[in-house]
């Protein structure tokens, strides 16, 4: 199963995001990677390296960002992993974690999943 | 010409400068940003200063790319993966030497703007770091080029560095959080252009031997 990761600035957003994604796809493997080691906002290397390394598989594992240093930093910690499957995505994070875990659930590879992601970027909300 | 030892001791007046103005580029950031410049880089070059003993024996390069690794880690916001990227880059510049000229501090910091350029995917005029540090490597190239001293083009560096991060002040910023506050954030000076700004005045400081 494709594993997904949840980075934000903050710590309680990120696991927010996962507590409403379990509403659906209660099964995905999917972590948080929110705020800094002492809890406080931020985006931090080493929780991003961790919240990757926790539901990596031969699947791949794509990276749901809210903004600024959670892409910048995300990239590095990609760019530092140079040998795994991991791709950021450029989506809304809540739409696209919602429909990213539907997907993973199902089987769907990385490839079928950023492609669902894309139209989730381009589906309006009414 | 400087030695690694003497990088060693740039660097510890680097994080004792970002210490001593961690409040002032806090409060560059609170109009335009998210209020955690001061305090990010801060707490990004204490972890900085606190590796910096056991990196004694390193070549230049080496010395580099540890600071930036150990940013990358600490700061916590997009002056983590920024500054990383740039001492990171300028480290690759010089692999091995023990000792760098001035012909490799400009290609250092040749390296370390074209890193932030790709990492933030910015260039000059978004009021961002980089309008202090694209200006202040020109001024550089431009007194090393004309013959001055090392110290002659680190003035230079300096002070096209602090022109550059008051050029932000009229401009609208397009990139990071200050993006988001549009025309409401002219008439304040980039936070990035800023602490820049201040690193490369204890760079001049310390290669000269001022306190």
């Amino acid at each position: 199963m494709v594993g997904i990761v949840i980075v934000s600035h903050s710590e309680n957003l990120a696991k927010s995001v996962i507590e409403l994604t379990a509403m659906m796809a209660p099964d995905a493997e999917i972590a948080p990677a929110g705020g800094l080691e002492d809890g406080s906002m931020g985006t931090s290397f080493e929780r991003i390296t961790n919240a990757i390394e926790s539901v990596y598989s031969e699947d791949g594992v794509l990276v749901l960002m809210d903004m600024g240093s959670a892409v910048m930093t995300t990239e590095m910690v990609i760019e530092n992993m140079p040998d795994k499957k991991i791709e950021m995505v450029d989506c809304p994070l809540v739409e696209g974690a919602v429909a990213a875990t539907n997907d993973a659930v199902l089987g769907l590879s990385m490839e079928e999943i950023k492609d669902d992601l894309a139209a989730a970027s381009r589906t309006p909300k009414f | 010409m400087a030695d690694n030892g003497k990088i060693l001791e740039i660097i510890r007046a680097v994080s004792q400068t970002i210490e001593a103005h961690k409040d002032y580029l806090t409060e560059l950031d609170q109009p335009i940003g998210d209020s955690d410049h001061g305090i990010n880089m801060a707490r990004g070059f204490e972890a900085v200063d606190a590796k910096l003993a056991s990196m004694a024996d390193k070549d230049v390069g080496t010395i580099f790319k540890n600071v930036g690794m150990t940013l990358v880690s600490t700061v916590g916001g997009a002056s983590g993966p920024l500054y990383g990227t740039a001492f990171m880059r300028a480290g690759m510049a010089v692999p091995g030497k023990m000792t760098i000229d001035m012909n490799d501090f400009l290609k250092m910091l040749e390296a370390a703007i074209e890193g932030v350029k790709a990492r933030g995917h910015a260039d000059v005029g978004a009021a961002t770091m980089l309008d202090a540090m694209v200006p202040s490597l020109d001024a550089a190239k431009t007194a090393a080029g004309e013959g001055k001293s090392s110290g002659e083009a680190l003035d230079a560096c300096v002070d096209a560095s602090w022109k550059g991060a008051e050029s932000t002040k009229p401009m609208v910023a397009t990139k990071g959080r200050a993006s988001y506050v549009g025309e409401r954030g002219i008439g304040h000076q980039d936070p990035g252009a800023t602490s820049y700004s201040y690193i490369m005045e204890a760079v001049r400081d310390t290669f000269k031997g001022k306190d």
